[in-house]
This record gives C-alpha cells, sequence and structure tokens, in this order.
C-alpha cells in the first residue's frame, strides 16, 4: 500500500528549481495549474538518440497509470550531477507532466540534492485537488525509483 | 427522444441503437440545439490538449465520485455538475473518452443512477475520433448554466454491493478484469500499480470475460452478432439473466454493463463498484481462485 502524504506549501526544503516550481503552481488557480502541468508536459525532453529503441533497459515506473521508462545518470564528477531521461506517452499528459516537474526541478542536481528531496515533495505543487490524491501515487513511484537509481550508482562507485 | 438518431445499419442491430452514435453523427450533429458533448477519461489532463470542439470535461474522480466517502455524488452535487455544464434533464448527452470509452460508459452508468434519459457513447471514443483525423481544439467553450434537478440516486436497479453480491452468489456474474486478475496471479490491471486488494482471485462462481472481448481494436463496439456468439453463445448467458458484473473499481465493468444492457438489450445487469478493490480486502467473503 502508498504511503498517505498530506499536501503542504512547504517549499524551504526543497532544491532551489523544485522550490520555485512549487511557488509557480501555488500561484495559480486549480485550474490555471492544470495549465502549468500541460506546459510542463510538452516541455519534457525527447530521449536522446543513445535511449533509442532501449525502452526494455529504462527502469518502468509501475506506480504510473501509463507505460513511463526511466534512466538515470551520475557523472564522475565531483558533485556527482545527475542527469534523468524519462519517456511518457503524449497520450497520457498527466504523468509526462509530473515527469516533466521532475525532470526540471532534478536534472543537473548533484546526487547529494537529489537524494535530499523529502519522499512526499510530490504533495508539495498544490495538484492533489487539481487531479485527486489518487492520481498523485504516479509522481510519488517516480521520485522514489529517481532516488534508488541515484542511490544505487553512487553508493556502487563507492564501493569500487 | 428530442435529438434524432443515428440510423447507422451496424447501430440499428443493437437493443438500444438510440444509446450509440458514430464520429460521423457526431461530426455532422455538433452545435446542434440541447445537445451536450462530454469526454471523461482516465487522464485528467488529456482533454486540456485537445478535445472535440463544443465538448466538455467530465473527471470521473473530481466530478463523479464524492470526494469523502468511497461513493458517488448525492443528488445535489450531480444537479451542479450538470447544470454547469449546461445539461439539463431533457439534454441528449454523448459521451466519449480514451481507453475505449472505459469512462465514458462510466460517465454514463452514473448518470443512469440518476435517470437522465438520453446519454450517448461516441463508437470508438477519443481514439477513432482522432484516428479519423477530425478536428480536435484547445477552446473550451464558455457554457450558460442551467438548473438541473436534484434528483435522488437510485442505487437499487443498476449497481450492486458487496451485501448483494454476497445474496447473488450462484447466479451469473460477470468478471470482466484481465486473465492474470482472474486467476489470482495479478491484483490488478497488467501494468498497472500492483496495489488495492489483500489476496488475488474472483467472486466464487464468476465468469471470466475480459471487458476487451467487446471491443474491435479500433475501440468500437463489435457488432451485436459477434458480442452475442460471446455472451449468449460461449458464456451461456440470457437476457433475461440477472447478472452482476464487476472489475477492480467499476470502470470496465461499465463497459460490459453497457454491452450487455444497451447492446444486447439484458433486462437486468448490475454493476458491482466496489469490485476487486472491496471484495479482494474484505474479511470473510468467499474467493475462488
Amino acid at each position: 500500500m502508498a504511503t498517505q502524504f498530506t499536501a503542504s506549501t512547504r517549499t524551504d526544503d526543497l532544491p532551489e528549481a523544485m522550490a520555485e516550481l512549487a511557488g509557480e503552481f501555488h500561484a495559480l488557480e486549480q485550474k490555471d495549474r492544470l495549465q502549468l502541468l500541460l506546459e510542463l508536459a510538452n516541455d519534457l525532453p525527447d530521449l536522446p538518440e543513445r535511449y533509442d529503441g532501449r525502452l526494455g533497459e529504462m527502469e518502468k515506473v509501475d506506480e504510473c497509470q501509463s507505460p513511463v521508462f526511466l534512466a538515470v545518470e551520475v557523472d564522475p564528477d565531483p558533485e556527482r550531477t545527475v542527469h534523468l531521461f524519462i519517456s511518457a506517452a503524449p497520450e497520457a499528459p498527466t504523468t509526462r507532466g509530473f515527469a516533466g516537474i521532475l525532470h526540471e526541478s532534478l536534472d543537473g542536481l548533484s546526487a547529494e540534492e537529489v537524494l535530499g528531496v523529502p519522499d512526499e515533495a510530490p504533495y508539495r505543487f498544490g495538484l492533489a485537488e487539481a487531479v485527486s490524491p489518487l492520481r498523485m501515487r504516479g509522481m510519488v513511484g517516480m521520485l522514489g525509483r529517481i532516488k534508488r537509481q541515484v542511490r544505487a550508482r553512487t553508493t556502487l562507485d563507492e564501493r569500487q | 427522444m428530442t435529438t434524432q438518431t443515428d440510423p447507422q445499419s451496424k447501430l440499428a442491430a443493437y437493443s438500444n441503437p438510440e444509446r450509440l452514435v458514430s464520429t460521423q453523427w457526431l461530426a455532422e450533429h455538433l452545435g446542434a440545439d440541447n445537445l451536450v458533448v462530454l469526454e471523461s477519461n482516465e487522464d485528467v489532463l488529456l482533454y486540456d490538449t485537445g478535445h472535440i470542439p463544443g465538448a466538455l470535461k467530465l473527471d470521473w474522480h473530481l466530478d463523479l465520485n464524492d470526494q469523502l466517502s468511497r461513493d458517488y455524488v448525492d443528488g445535489e452535487r450531480f444537479a451542479q455538475v450538470m447544470g454547469e455544464r449546461g445539461i439539463g434533464r431533457d439534454t441528449t448527452v454523448v459521451i466519449y473518452g480514451d481507453k475505449s470509452n472505459w469512462w465514458a460508459t462510466y460517465a454514463m452508468w452514473v448518470m443512469s443512477l440518476f435517470g437522465h434519459e438520453d446519454v450517448r457513447i461516441l463508437d470508438g471514443g477519443r481514439a477513432k475520433w482522432v484516428a479519423e483525423g477530425r478536428d480536435l481544439t484547445t477552446d473550451v467553450p464558455t457554457v450558460t448554466p442551467v438548473d438541473y434537478p436534484v434528483i435522488e440516486r437510485d442505487d437499487r436497479t443498476i449497481r450492486a454491493f458487496k451485501q448483494d453480491v454476497l445474496e447473488h452468489l450462484g447466479q451469473p456474474m460477470v468478471d470482466v478484469r484481465s486473465p492474470g486478475e482472474f486467476s489470482g496471479e495479478l491484483l490488478s490491471i497488467p501494468d498497472y500499480p500492483q496495489e488495492g486488494a489483500m489476496r488475488g482471485g474472483h467472486i466464487p462462481g464468476a465468469k471470466s470475460v475480459p471487458w476487451g472481448r467487446a471491443a474491435n481494436e479500433d475501440g468500437t463496439f463489435k457488432s451485436r452478432e459477434e458480442l452475442e456468439e460471446i455472451y449468449l453463445g460461449e458464456q451461456g448467458l440470457q437476457p433475461s439473466d440477472d447478472v452482476v458484473a464487476y472489475c477492480r473499481i467499476g470502470e470496465r465493468s461499465s463497459h460490459t454493463w453497457f454491452v450487455l444492457t444497451h447492446l444486447l438489450g439484458f433486462e437486468r445487469v448490475r454493476n458491482y463498484d466496489g469490485s476487486w478493490t472491496e471484495w479482494g480486502n474484505s474479511v470473510g467473503v468467499p474467493v475462488e481462485r
């Protein structure tokens, strides 16, 4: 069973880009929040060529209502910069929008910053009321898997 | 009926042909007086990416479900949802949606709990309209609200509760979920989150007829002849049978409810909307694998 999180407007414990985006959502009325979510869905970058036809090698996000595939790369630089690659169908704009929020918020951050994002961060965007809480678990699942992959990639390297 | 029906021959063969319209019919009738088109999807944002010109969004969860208890909206809220979309009691409503009309038939079923008479489904739903390259727009129409009467929901005729199902054991029941869910291997739709039930399996005696067997590749309903072959020929059901249909939360079984009731003319079909997320979590109810 999914953990129940409560919606919150707190942003001071979020990475800067995520806090800004959360602030943007909160400044809008419910129906405009959906429009912003749709913009983020449209802005989700296409997968780079090296992932073409390799969805099978990416991680499938089972918590989402429609197929979402996720890949995480961590650079070998001192910050351990994180890069996110997410694929979601155009017929699933809500899921794409969730992916867009996470991409916009987390891509390019250090591994430490990504791992420091609270697990309930998806509830900080004022979206639960706009799309129904039931639909939020897809984003919680996506964030959990991103963090797990970042953790796996960084701890694996430390052991080497 | 206030709005004329679609005379297409495939539709004419069904028991209640007035409950279905073709994309062609809808294209010709857009903008007609006293006709309101609703889009009802699984994805709450899909409507906003582009919809049939003039169509309004009806969200199964935000508009039709009570936000506190697991139930449907009451008569007052339903009147508000209809009225703000310009729907009066005698308005012809055509509903379409994604996923082969799961949520469109679900919305029709909920509207039928309130006895709205003239509700129709767009055969093939959103996918067919899009595939045919028909017009889409992101313009949301401005609606002049109308008064919709406050109607008491009828939960006895086409809806079954858990207790009704317990009393129904041994009589015809259709499990419309995937074979994996029926056998108990899966707790939810393949590729969907595997959560929501403590036990896997099916209600004892239920026949497994996955909803999708009633649909063609393009999302349209199969012909009457093909549907009779499945439900009457193969499954041995009779239009006079008292049938309960269920799935996981009642959306896919709304599709089958529609097929049995309006396409094949079954006299008494109830949708058990509690479905597996209630049955599979209930203490002391029988489960078969």
